[in-house]
């Protein structure tokens, strides 16, 4: 009973603007011809075409998931735009300074580097603006030592027989409705191929922006570490404000070979909608790693604080002997959001293990859900997992829930599932207020306090970030 | 410093506070006993200013201020720190960054300078040893897993951290051992200064051996039934709270 404990609104979203730029867009909705019309516009092989076909002819059999704890007005997918494109002479801008001066505007607002002078020393970027990749830095940097980091589009040019063997090796694309829908109208997004023994020498990072009222997201990401090769990837993601909803279905792949490593690490700030829950992204992602070589790693790190629906299971597929899979995550929820997001594990090689560590956090009128899988398959002699699944809730009309589903088909397994609930409560927040400490400081010591264990895993500049962030959207009238 | 003029106070629309008078001026220290539930650790958070409680009516100036337009944080930052009864455990927050930021936010308000982790390290290390408390409480996270005395010398600490004017203590000897409340009541003593004062709540007189109040007052029901001197404390230890409130009753409601 407390008239004073109450975190109701957040800042206003910052990143809701959006750039007046002329467009080549496709006409709304979805055929066979909107797919072809896509495929020709990128100058697509015929294989990449079929490929997309068949997806589509895939996805008409299929029906939307309803198992996830979200509830949303289900997208018209007729009404959607399958391809915008800020207008542009030539097909990929040669150099910086050919980009429409516009668009450098956007980004620098964003805080984007794309500018390699002005850039964030040791990080690469790959800047997506809606269905297209708009430039890409260090690419020839990092070409010196064999590394490839381009725009999907490029890669399918410069690269097909790479995209042909790996393209759908880890998501096929009849896995489900969105990865489906993916398959057969992705756009653009970013390929990295790291070639055996190299460690990658920056971060690389790639930046979406969706800009277009009407148009959906469907970026692919395709990484390819080969033998003993490591490298560490950033993905960060914004969108403006507006009243309707706009589509994000993503499919992100990873492919770690014998002692290769991966580390995905996503900040994710969609726009969440208003407070009423008007507008917002619906964010559909299917995002999954495959260690297939001996003593591989994939490590997924997310914060999660956007988007209207989140609907999102990073995933490893455990397949070579003793190779790693883990997954941290923060998923915060504020005012009407609603999240079901967590991961699997699905172990088959000997000896493999798997760390979860789950943290979410719930204000407002919100909704946050833990998901996970942890499978071990019969040949699994020894494997391991350890999942930590806490949730913490601001406020009394927020939700949390935890479903951990776990299935062990072999006996030398060892499974630990912990999980807590916590609240922010008054008299913590009281506690603080006495010492001096105003309450909305106290909840950001207490919520990074809470989430430690997760940030530790990503890049310093993204903890530094998802720190402000998670304070920027708790940000509200307490007291 | 503090004048506390007919303070009436609610919990959930239940009255608890019925009209208190006290004034506490600097360098003076205060103790209140009474019974079980009669509102000593209400008049706390009511002065703290708890959001749970509601002040139904009368008047406390503290420094001359109105405490009640201030916030909590706001008290606290001017001076008014409160040692809890039952300090609140926050896990993943550790003890040391807590105390900084209180001692910053607090340097901040008074135009101080703040402190940096390195800096704040040389300053905590000498507060420590005035409670004696191991270092590696600092890295704990706050008050989880401490014992009832742990808690009750980590509260110490923070006041020896933000020094403040006045300093509400309740029951800080509850739950202390015979050294550590020692310890403690000779750390209270050396933050007393004759421009701060203290306000002690407790049931025992042990402690007002070592911190020597100027004044004893009675409360029960929510009235301050009694004020007297320090030897009050004992003759409450020796026949107990039924004749202050047999007398009060006698002499008609104040
Ligand atoms: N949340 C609450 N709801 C209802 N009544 C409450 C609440 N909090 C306190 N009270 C009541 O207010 C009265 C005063 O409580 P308070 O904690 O101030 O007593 P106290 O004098 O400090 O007692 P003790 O010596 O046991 O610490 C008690 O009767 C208590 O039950
Ligand atoms: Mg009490």
């Amino acid at each position: 009973m407390s008239s004073t404990f109450n975190v109701v609104t957040s800042q206003e979203y910052k990143y809701g603007f959006v750039t007046d730029i002329e467009a080549d867009s496709a006409a709304p909705g979805l055929s066979e011809d909107t797919i072809r019309f896509i495929s020709a516009k990128k100058g697509e092989p015929d294989w990449l075409l079929e490929f997309r076909l068949k997806a589509y002819r895939h996805w008409l059999t299929m029906a939307e998931p309803d198992w996830a704890k979200v509830n949303y007005a289900r997208p018209d997918f007729q009404a959607i735009v399958y391809y915008s494109a800020p207008k542009q002479k030539t097909p990929k801008y040669a150099s910086m300074d050919e980009v429409d001066p516009e668009l450098k505007r956007t980004f620098e607002k964003l805080g984007v580097p794309i500018n390699e002078q002005a850039a964030l020393a040791g990080v690469a970027v790959d800047v997506v603006f809606d269905s297209v990749s708009v430039t890409t830095t260090y690419k020839e940097k990092l070409a010196t030592v064999g590394i490839i980091f381009c725009s999907f589009s490029e890669a399918v040019r410069e690269h097909p027989e790479l995209i042909k063997r790996y393209l759908g090796s880890v998501v096929p694309s009849s896995d489900n409705f969105y990865a489906a829908l993916n398959s057969a109208v992705f756009t653009d997004g970013s390929f990295v191929f790291i070639p055996k023994g190299v460690t990658c020498p920056m971060d690389l990072s790639t930046y979406f922006r969706i800009n277009n009222k009407d148009s959906g997201q469907f970026e692919r990401t395709l990484i390819v570490a080969e033998e003993g090769a490591s490298v560490s990837y950033l993905e960060g993601c914004t969108a403006p404000q507006f009243d309707t909803n706009q589509l994000h279905a993503a499919v992100v792949e990873l492919v770690a070979l014998d002692r290769a490593s991966i580390k995905y690490s996503t900040v994710q700030n969609w726009y969440a909608g208003d407070k009423n829950g008007l507008g917002g992204i619906y964010n559909f992602v299917t995002k999954r790693g495959l260690c297939k070589g001996v003593a591989s790693r994939i490590s997924w790190t997310q914060v999660e604080t956007g988007s209207a629906i989140t609907w999102k299971y990073p995933s490893c597929i455990l397949l070579g002997d003793e190779s790693i899979g883990e997954f941290y995550s923060v998923a915060l929820t504020n005012h009407k959001q609603q999240a079901d997001t967590g991961t699997k594990m699905v172990h088959i090689g000997r000896n493999t293990k798997s760390t979860i560590i789950s943290k979410g956090i719930s204000a407002g009128d919100s909704s946050n859900s833990y998901r996970g899988l942890v499978k071990v398959q019969p040949k699994a002699e020894g494997a391991r997992n350890f999942s930590q699944c806490d949730s913490m809730l601001i406020g009394q009309s927020c939700s949390a829930s935890t479903f951990p589903y776990i299935e062990v088909q072999n006996r030398s397994a060892r499974v630990e599932h912990e999980a807590t609930t916590s609240k922010i409560g008054e008299e913590q927040l009281f506690y603080f207020q006495q010492r001096g400490i105003p309450a909305e400081e106290a909840i950001s010591m207490i919520i990074n306090g809470f989430c430690k264990d997760v940030f530790r895993e990503l890049p310093m500049e993204f903890a530094v970030e998802a720190t402000k962030l998670l304070s920027l959207k708790l940000e509200g009238s307490v007291g | 410093m503090l004048l506390i003029k007919n303070l009436t106070a609610s919990i959930n629309g239940t009255p608890v506070l019925k009209g208190i008078d006290l004034e506490i001026k600097a360098g003076e220290i205060h103790a209140i006993m009474g019974p079980n539930g009669s509102g000593k650790s209400t008049l706390g958070k009511v002065l703290a200013g708890h959001p749970a409680y509601e002040v139904t009516g009368g008047e406390v100036l503290f420094e001359g201020r109105d405490l009640f337009s201030m916030a909590a944080d706001e008290r606290a930052r001017a001076g008014l720190f409160m040692g809890f009864q039952h300090p609140i455990e926050v896990p993943g927050v550790s003890n040391s960054s807590f105390l900084r930021l209180a001692y910053n936010k607090k340097a901040e308000a008074e135009g101080r300078d703040e402190l940096d982790p390195l800096e704040f390290d040389d300053f905590i290390h000498e507060k420590i040893k005035l409670v004696a408390m191991r270092e590696e409480f600092l890295d704990r996270s706050l008050n989880e897993g401490f014992s009832g005395g742990e808690k009750k010398r980590n509260e110490i600490l923070q006041m020896a951290v933000l020094e403040p004017k006045l300093a509400i203590l309740d029951e800080l000897d509850s739950g202390l051992d015979i050294d550590a409340l020692r310890v403690l009541g000779d750390a209270v003593n050396r933050l007393q200064r004759a421009d701060r004062a203290l306000l002690i709540i407790t049931h025992f007189p042990r402690i007002l051996e070592t911190i020597q109040p100027h004044y004893v007052h009675v409360l029960s029901g929510g009235r301050i039934l009694k004020s007297a001197g320090k030897e009050l404390a004992l003759e409450l230890e020796e026949r107990g709270y039924d004749w202050v409130l047999e007398a009060s009753a006698a002499g008609g409601a104040r």
